[in-house]
């Protein structure tokens, strides 16, 4: 949906100075624009649960990280993210990529489209779903907003394949 | 073996001013039993095992400062992967020390999985650790202690330690997002 140009760009000019990260097949062809651009730093953990206490750390420490992971991580993560959010109450971002939301052909009927906005919701995480290009300022649009307010937020960015 | 407390006050008579400390579960429980500071984070409540994440992030923002992580076996183990984690973002001060008493002492002192044959240290060279270290007696700890603590990094030392048995675990010391702001003005500001 989005070129990884188009992410670097619009990660250095929110501010973004690292981007933790477990890939998937959309997300994680966003890695190389931003290594290229160099402007935001990448760093790669092994789970999900590690990427939003990784960017807690880098928070308290006076970064301005993001999380970029799949929603099949953010299952993963609950632990994680319940204790960053809502016990330090730090304010986090994250992009997350839902899996199979615009093509269920590689896997028909998968079950992340019937968990992944109930786990948001759960977590009582502010998000907004894009599904097409043509809301990529939504992305710098939810960011300020939850910025300002000091609360946690999300991109669910819709992809297709597996 | 050594007793925690005995091991965990080492960290504490060496750590400078401006260095960080993360200390959770057992580690946490007795570092609330010394004096404290401003950078000290006492991960209580946590997220279960993520003490070395955590450390990873403080380290990326603070690369002038050391971090220090106080880390319990059973932690550890939940998150073998932070040290390859901590590896590849080549966290040069970043110290992650586990203290291994075999046991989940703060849940009644349960056997931790692979209690008395993991290698800790193995475990992190194998992962990448530019420097590892293992002490299984105070006195050897407090002779090699401040080599070890400040060796270039990712630095990782592994204590033998005596599990203390009916001992409740660490309570919080107060809510965690004050604490989480004052930690920020302090870290932020030195």
């Amino acid at each position: 949906m989005f070129s990884g140009e188009q992410i670097a760009e619009l990660l250095e000019s929110l501010g973004v100075t690292h981007v933790v990260t477990v890939p998937d097949s959309t997300i994680g062809q966003w890695q190389g624009a931003i290594e290229q651009r160099g402007a935001t730093q990448l760093v790669r953990v092994c789970r999900e649960g590690e990427a939003w206490q990784v960017a807690a750390g880098l928070y308290m420490g006076g970064a301005s990280p993001l999380v970029m992971i799949q929603c099949t991580g953010l299952f993963e993560s609950g632990d994680a993210i319940r204790n960053a959010i809502h016990d330090w109450k730090l304010p986090l971002f994250a992009i997350i990529g839902y899996r199979s939301y615009l093509n269920q052909d590689t896997l028909p009927g998968d079950t992340c489209l019937v968990f992944t906005e109930p786990t948001l919701d759960a977590w009582k995480i502010d998000y907004k779903l894009i599904t097409a290009p043509n809301q990529f300022p939504v992305i710098a649009e939810h960011f300020a907003a939850t910025r300002a307010g000091c609360t946690a937020g999300a991109i669910v960015v819709a992809e297709g394949k597996a | 073996m050594m007793q925690a407390k005995e091991a965990l006050a080492v960290v504490h008579e060496l750590r400078g001013k401006d260095d960080v400390v993360i200390t959770t579960m057992t580690p946490a429980r007795d570092w609330m039993t010394m004096p404290q500071g401003p950078l000290d984070l006492v991960l209580v409540p946590s997220a279960m095992s993520h003490a070395t994440s955590m450390g990873l992030g403080l380290a990326l923002a603070q690369p002038e400062r050391r971090v220090i992580v106080c880390n319990g076996d059973g932690s550890m183990v939940m998150n073998l992967g932070s040290l390859v984690s901590i590896a590849e973002a080549r966290a040069a001060n970043l110290t992650v020390l586990v203290f291994d008493n075999g046991t989940y002492e703060v849940t009644g002192s349960q056997r931790v999985p692979g209690a008395g044959s993991v290698n800790f240290v193995q475990l992190a060279d194998g992962a990448g650790f530019r420097a590892t270290f293992q002490f299984f007696d105070i006195e050897t700890w407090r002779r090699g202690a401040r080599n070890a603590l400040f060796a270039p990094g990712p630095t990782f030392i592994w204590l033998r330690v005596e599990p203390v048995i009916g001992l409740p675990g660490p309570k919080s010391p107060g809510p965690a997002g004050a604490r989480a702001t004052a930690f920020m003005e302090a870290i932020r500001g030195g």
